[in-house]
């Protein structure tokens, strides 16, 4: 593999690119009625347009169309049931011929095959546990560090956003290391006189990973939720008869939700999406929606992009289903969640 | 009266890193008594409010509630109710659940929680409001719930930390009143912190004067206005005029360059004292007939009346009067003996630097 060289052009737009940049600025030291807000927004709205807006439709053209650019809707009969293609390849009276010979179309191969369907459920399945693990261990976690009372809060805070610096590829290939056969747990295992686990390539490993990569987008927003909220409430909520528990269900929960919500489409959304997690600690036998995706658009068969485009669609209208829900709950934004 | 004391404070002490806060408090507060906590910020009275309240505990002392010591109690079973200085309303609930709150918790009808709350809203002029969201009422109905919410539980005390803070002027004078009939009508005993010392006055049955973690006076706003007991409590409580002065003898005392008949004894010859006068208590006269002369630096209409001052050589006074005399004018400044009060130095039980302010 090669890396990608920038064109001779590609230097002379970055440094047109800079320039201008820098001739704005000082034209805005300058005069500072010489450019309105709009004018200081248009890079912005250029790279929305040529990073987000266009990809986007560009994902609709692709799922709308066969890879002759012809309008179809077989992308979506082919999510539904993936032998449709390969169904529709035969010749009819190849078809007919084969059943003649007594041939079903499961013995063909060719009957209804819901793969697509059941790795999404699958995929929602498996978010859904990494989300309500989260939120069991990350609540919690959220409102300890909150606490005014706990000196040790701020180091906490620290101790969960160091880790959200580094790659977090580089975080599972680390936790894979930890897992292995010859790993830190195996060993621990084996002094304590277990014997050794098979940690890695399975289902719980893929969970573990998920979580472990999701847990601080739990945690921050309920924490900042948590931390802003005013502590005489709960004061009020004591003088006026609540114990330490009603004061929790009765003030401190209601008031949270924002950023339990916040946190629910944080971890959800990148859970249900994530491939490389499945990948590295599934080690190809777990497969998950994203890897799905990935593996259609890195397919060598041409009519796969349009496919893959038919995932990536139904998965955004599932995103954005849950982002409007999300702008319903939390419309100020308060659990800092996201757009 | 001594029976019918419903909070004693035992030499409550407490301290914050090192820093003490409240230096071995004493105080009892009788039934249906409106006592206010007075002091510039720091001086430990809303530390004193949130021991009662059970939110902050005492490091040695006692908290007598009805006979009960009650300093390990936690503030949910205590039959007290707190007013925050910011209100503390719950914004996830309407008016009407918010006052509500309390009364829920007690496992209360709902027909006997809805006239209670219904009862309230009446109280506090608030009828129709039910429905509203607490973020949707100005500050003095907010201010009001706040009230309503505490009251509606019946305690035997209210604690009102600084509820008034946060309101102007006209509204806190209001404000003011409105408080003093309810707890009138409603016979609760009430326990008010502010730094506001006309607030004080205006409410209080009984004034407790604090600083530095201490109570510097006890008495009702008359005897606290007229007679403070040192150079602080003076400044503190209104304006004042503050000379260093000398008592020769028992009802002549000698400052500002003259001698003045006044009526305190008991303090012994050539004793150094603090005198006191207030603004208003400075008659002007003619310049013969003064017992101090000294001429007008400037003039200043404060609506009701005018603030001289007045430089009399080795002195400035401040005096309030109804009539101006204009500026550089020489005028005699004379005092009766009722008006001078008397005071021992505060350096002497006090050796601290506030006591110059």
């Amino acid at each position: 593999m090669t890396n990608f060289k920038v064109p001779v052009w590609g230097y002379w737009m970055m440094g047109i690119g800079f320039a201008a940049f820098v001739a704005m600025l000082i034209a805005y030291i300058h005069k500072n009625r010489g450019f309105r807000r709009p004018v200081f927004a248009s890079p912005y709205v250029l790279w929305l347009i040529v990073f987000t807006v266009i990809p986007c439709f560009l994902v609709a053209y692709f799922s709308f169309t066969d890879p002759q650019g012809n309008f179809t809707f077989d992308n979506f009969k082919n999510f539904w049931d993936s032998n449709y293609n390969a169904r529709k390849a035969i010749a009819p009276e190849d078809l007919k011929m084969y059943q003649d010979m007594g041939l079903s179309l499961e013995d063909l191969g060719l009957a209804r095959d819901s793969i697509n369907i059941d790795t999404l459920v699958f995929s929602l399945w498996m978010a859904f546990l990494c989300t309500a693990i989260c939120l069991l261990l990350g609540y919690p976690a959220a409102h300890i560090m909150a606490d005014r009372e706990f000196k040790l809060g701020p180091t906490l805070v620290i101790l969960f956003v160091v880790p959200m610096w580094m790659n977090f590829l580089l975080r599972t290939i680390a936790l894979m290391s930890l897992m292995e056969d010859g790993g830190l747990l195996n060993t621990i295992f084996e002094w304590l006189g277990l014997g050794k686990q098979k940690l890695l390539n399975n289902i719980p490993a893929v969970q573990v990973g998920m979580i472990y990569n999701f847990l601080p987008f739990m945690v921050f927003p309920i924490y900042n939720v948590l931390n802003k909220m005013d502590y005489k409430l709960s004061e009020a909520a004591m003088d006026l008869g609540c114990n330490k528990w009603q004061v929790f269900y009765k003030v401190t929960l209601p008031l949270s939700v924002p950023g339990v919500v916040s946190g629910i489409t944080m971890v959800f959304m990148p859970a249900v999406t994530t491939f490389y997690i499945s990948r590295l600690l599934g080690g190809g036998k777990v497969q998950l929606f994203g890897d799905l995706i990935e593996a259609k658009f890195l397919s060598t068969s041409l009519n796969e992009w349009n496919g893959g485009s038919a995932l990536s669609l139904v998965m955004m209208i599932l995103i954005l289903l849950s982002l409007g829900l999300l702008n319903k709950v939390d419309p100020d934004n308060e659990g800092g969640g996201m757009v | 009266m001594e029976e019918q004391r419903l909070i004693t404070l035992e030499d409550i002490y407490k301290q914050y890193d090192g820093t003490t806060v409240l230096d071995h408090i004493n105080l009892y507060i009788r039934k249906k008594e409106f006592v206010t906590l007075l002091g510039p910020s720091g001086c430990g009275k809303t530390t004193t409010l949130r021991i009662i309240g059970g939110f902050e505990t005492a490091d040695s002392g006692r908290v007598i509630f009805d006979g009960q010591d009650i300093s390990g109690i936690p503030p949910y079973k205590r039959r007290v109710n707190t007013v925050f200085q910011k209100y503390a309303l719950f914004p996830h609930l309407n008016v009407r659940d918010n006052i509500a709150f309390g009364l829920k918790l007690k496992k209360m009808s709902k027909a006997e929680i809805d006239r209670k709350v219904d009862y309230m809203l009446d109280l506090v002029n608030l009828k129709g409001y039910g429905k509203r969201g607490v973020d949707s009422l100005s500050g003095g109905q907010q201010q009001r719930i706040a009230i309503a919410r505490a009251l509606v539980n019946e305690p035997e005390v209210l604690l009102l930390d600084e509820p008034l803070g946060a309101l102007d002027l006209k509204l806190r004078k209001e404000m003011q009143l409105e408080l003093k009939a309810m707890q009138q009508r409603l016979g609760i005993t009430f326990l008010y912190v502010t730094h506001d010392q006309e607030e004080a006055l205006t409410m209080s049955d009984t004034i407790v004067v604090m600083q530095g973690g201490r109570i510097l006076q006890i008495g009702t706003p008359k005897s606290i206005y007229d007679e403070p007991k040192n150079a602080f409590v003076a400044n503190f409580i209104g304006e004042s005029n503050i000379f260093p002065g000398t008592m020769i003898r028992d009802e002549l005392v000698h400052f500002c360059g003259a001698d003045f008949p006044c009526v305190d004894s008991g303090f012994g010859e050539d004793h150094p004292v603090d005198v006191v006068i207030r603004p208003e208590d400075i008659l002007l006269v003619g310049e013969d007939v003064g017992q101090v002369t000294g001429t007008i630096k400037s003039v200043l209409f404060k609506g009701v009346h005018y603030e001289m001052i007045i430089d009399a050589g080795h002195s400035i006074w401040k005096v309030h009067s109804t009539t101006m005399q204009p500026e550089g004018s020489r005028v005699g400044l004379a005092v009766v003996p009722f008006n001078i009060h008397i005071m021992h130095r505060m350096e002497e039980e006090k050796p601290q630097e506030e006591a110059k302010k």
